[in-house]
């Protein structure tokens, strides 16, 4: 059987890694949101594996809603980079300093 | 006992693939990589019998969100060694947040006996036989979720919407239609009638 131990070290693994990658991939804006992609599965698994630990459906509803959220995160985040692209003809972050933040 | 070795099987193919997420050099690799993420994912979560979520993560994400990724990577012209530039001295600072953050969450997971107190050792509770999980969230979603869930599909509608404008490129020159003046005109203003004799002829 699997443990609710067992999940949670698996998400807090993924968390880790797609923290990781943002740090190493800090330059490249798709692979930002495909970290955030990572990071947001390992959540998922967090609700996944308490909602069956508890017993309880609420958790896995939410699940379904974080992955709404995400599918237009993902949708508004690429349709952003194509602009950006076609504006600055490249996607490095360091080029996006109009803002001087 | 096959559910316990089919899920560290599937653990490490997760993890493997999330690493080749953030390593590889080519961004197509790297969605590639992404999407055998969510497919073992996906199996993890049938381990745990969440099965409407493991088909819904494959349908959603390898099927849109992944295949919308590895279209703009591929349709996006990249000079990857620019942004691969200073790879290597941030290489560095990840790792070590990595293993900082994996060593919390995995001393907190373990020091307060989440996995050593008997009910929670002894696995998650087993769903009956009979019972359906897609019919169990159907229920709770079109209930108690049930502004939610609408509101859920206000913002995705927002989303089309948003990308769709984001995107479109205004070109001068171009021919289209203009609907109003089309709907706006009238036979009067296009046709004349005009009344003429006859000729007769002799």
């Amino acid at each position: 059987m699997i443990t609710l131990q067992q999940m949670l070290l698996l998400s807090g693994l993924l968390f880790a890694i797609a923290v990781a990658g943002i740090f190493i991939n800090r330059k490249n804006i798709i692979l930002l949101l495909m970290c955030i992609e990572l990071l947001l599965l390992s959540a998922n698994f967090n609700f996944v594996a308490f909602s069956r630990h508890a017993g309880n459906i609420d958790g896995q509803v939410f699940v379904f809603f974080v992955l709404t959220v995400a599918a237009a995160e993902a949708a508004i985040g690429l349709a952003i980079l194509v602009v950006l692209f076609r504006q600055r003809n490249s996607i490095n972050v360091a080029d996006i300093s109009s803002l001087k933040g | 006992m096959l559910v316990t070795s089919l899920f560290y099987a599937f653990s490490l193919v997760l993890l493997a693939a999330a690493l080749g997420v953030i390593t590889l050099k080519n961004p197509v690799h790297s969605a590639l990589c992404l999407v055998l993420t969510f497919f073992t994912a996906a199996g993890i979560w049938l381990l745990v019998q969440a099965e409407f979520l493991a088909i819904v993560l494959v349908l959603v994400y390898v099927g849109a969100v992944m295949v919308l990724f590895l279209f703009v990577v591929m349709m996006l012209d990249i000079d990857i060694e620019s942004l691969r530039s200073g790879f290597t001295r941030h290489v560095w600072l990840g790792i070590a947040t990595a293993v900082i953050l994996a060593l919390e969450i995995v001393g907190v997971v373990v020091a307060r006996g989440l996995g050593s107190r008997l009910e929670m050792k002894s696995g998650m509770a087993p769903v009956a036989a009979d019972a359906s999980n897609a019919t169990e969230l159907g229920t709770a979603l079109y209930t108690r979720y049930f502004y939610p869930f609408e509101l859920a599909a206000v913002l995705l509608l927002v989303a089309i919407i948003a990308a769709i404008v984001l995107t479109m490129q205004h070109r001068r020159g171009l021919k289209v239609q203009d609907i109003n003046a089309q709907v706006a005109a009238r036979s009067q203003d296009r046709v004349r009638v005009l009344q003429m004799p006859a000729e007769k002829r002799e």
